[in-house]
């Protein structure tokens, strides 16, 4: 049986009031890279801002996409970049990746993000060795149970892995702000490294219980759909980006997206998807410069809002 | 798939709408010059629709059937399932579709021409001159060039609408068996569209469902003027 969460609204708020300074000790930024933050189980940083691959990376066969895809890739590592997400569910993706891993000579730095989505539990270990031939990495950095499909199953053999030393992070994902109520259920009664969620200007849901939570329990959160899968920033791009965004060091409406998402306290990592390289450099370049304050998240989400 | 009744059809969208139109035109540059015999075969239909009779019937279903074989194989299993995972699918349905297209109109012979009304040999006409000459120019005219232009025979959505405009005057009665596929296939591929918001993205449904009607239609009027519907 699963265990119930143990949160109470004492606690869930003694980790809030603590958080500003959690989040100024644990943002680490060195010149000309993008700031990292640690993963809660293990302490090892990782770059504010990672690359995800939906949607974007699934170019199948077309070999000029390809090289597209791994000139984005190639720039990411450049720019300080580590992890990079997919999915067995994201088509072509996970081959794309492979593709430019093997092409970039997989760079040291890597930080491979996969999941797990198969209904049958069984199948769960023979996907996971598909995905890694696809990517053409010894192992997975993180392994994740993709929205929560089968995580009974998964969960155990995702474990099982990480003692055997054949992945270093266990998570689980969800978008959309699809199953908070089990994903609550299992960052309180698992020993999660990591979780997966939307979370962006427009949706927060994950404030209320999911991210405080994380910062409670210990698990990273790496963040998707930052950008609404691009409807955020070309509804914002209708407006001008407002002249206290300098203040945070934005440049462009998608820094200002992505600095108020990794500038939560509880957020490790944001995965914007990209086939640009400009925006990639755009995206990284999130991670520098001076983050937001709480007042100042405040204002860009009321900002936001008005729009 | 857990709750997925919360999943909008642009959740499911796998792929850009580059990287799909991008598809079309890696597909047409592979099997070129093919396009202009499909399209010399399409135009064929026309000429043995005019002409009538049981061997030009059977040749109709011939040309159908192997433009859905090739489509299945050449563009859902070679193309489209690269991009995806349930174009694998699609292929297996377009080779069911082409084997009952065999077998009811080549091996029965079922195709010969019954004598339609003039409003279904405008729609057939139409139809067929729509799916032959004016779908490989949506391609261009919406602005994506000549490229990625689809071609009876190669791309779906043609051949559907095709075969859509044969079943109209294809035996004394429509033949209901070989409506699904075609009508399933232009709700998928109107969606798929929609999802990329493309302008576009109602024409296949539109013609679908116009043959849809107008089959029913003639069951219809059959029926009241007495003809046999069987």
């Amino acid at each position: 049986m699963t265990p119930k969460p143990n949160i109470t609204r004492r606690r869930v708020l003694g980790a809030l009031a603590a958080s500003p300074l959690l989040w100024l000790a644990r943002v680490w930024a060195r010149p000309g890279r993008p700031a990292a933050r640690p993963i809660p189980s293990s302490g090892e940083a990782i770059p504010l801002v990672g690359l995800g691959s939906w949607i974007t990376f699934n170019v199948g066969n077309d070999r000029a996409a390809r090289d597209a895809s791994t000139e984005v890739m190639r720039n990411f590592f450049l720019a300080g970049g580590r992890l990079i997400d997919s999915s067995p569910m994201y088509g072509s993706a996970q081959e794309v990746i492979g593709y430019g891993l093997r092409k970039l000579g997989r760079p040291a730095d890597l930080f491979a993000a996969d999941k797990v989505w198969i209904s049958d539990g069984d199948e769960g270990r023979a996907q996971i060795e598909a995905s890694r031939r696809y990517w053409g990495v010894p192992r997975f950095d993180l392994m994740q149970v993709h929205n929560l499909v089968s995580w009974e199953s998964h969960l155990p053999t995702l474990f099982a892995m990480k003692a055997a030393g054949q992945l270093r992070y266990v998570g689980i994902t969800t978008s959309h702000g699809r199953r908070h109520g089990d994903m609550t259920q299992l960052m309180a009664s698992q020993p999660l490294d990591f979780v997966q969620l939307t979370y962006n200007l427009i949706d927060r849901e994950a404030e209320q219980r999911l991210l405080p939570l994380a910062l409670e329990r210990g698990i990273a959160v790496i963040v998707n759909r930052p950008f609404q899968q691009g409807g955020l920033i070309r509804k914002l791009e209708r407006h001008p980006l407002p002249p206290w965004a300098a203040e945070i060091d934005c440049t462009s409406w998608a820094q200002f997206a992505l600095k108020f998402i990794i500038s939560h306290p509880a957020v490790t990592c944001a995965i914007p998807a990209t086939t640009r390289v400009d925006h990639v450099l755009e995206n990284l370049g999130a991670a520098s410069g001076r983050l937001p304050d709480a007042a100042m998240r405040a204002r860009m989400a009321a900002h936001v809002n008005k729009l | 798939m857990s709750e997925w009744w919360t999943y909008s059809l642009r959740d499911l969208l796998l792929f850009s709408p580059q990287t799909y139109y991008r598809m079309f035109e890696l597909y047409n540059l592979e099997w070129w010059p093919l396009q202009l015999f499909t399209l010399a075969a399409g135009l064929a239909i026309l000429g043995l629709w005019r002409r009538g009779g049981s061997a030009a019937g059977r040749a109709i279903a011939a040309i159908l059937a192997l433009g859905w074989l090739w489509v299945g194989w050449a563009f859902h299993g070679q193309r489209y399932a690269t991009i995806n995972f349930a174009a694998g699918y699609y292929a297996w349905a377009f080779a069911l579709e082409a084997v009952l297209l065999l077998w009811l109109g080549v091996i029965r012979g079922g195709f010969a021409q019954a004598t339609p009304s003039k409003l279904q040999q405008r729609a057939v006409l139409g139809l067929l001159l729509f799916a032959l000459l004016a779908f490989p120019l949506l391609a261009p005219s919406m602005g994506r060039g000549w490229a990625p232009a689809e071609v009876f025979g190669l791309a779906p959505d043609p051949t559907v609408l095709a075969t859509l405009g044969v079943l109209l005057f294809a035996g004394a009665r429509p033949y209901w068996m070989l409506f699904p596929i075609p009508v399933i296939w232009c709700l998928i591929s109107g969606a798929t569209l929609w999802t990329m918001e493309s302008p576009d993205f109602a024409v296949v449904p539109i013609a679908a469902l116009l043959a849809v009607l107008l089959a029913a239609g003639d069951v219809l009027t059959n029926a009241r003027s007495g003809r046999p519907n069987g």
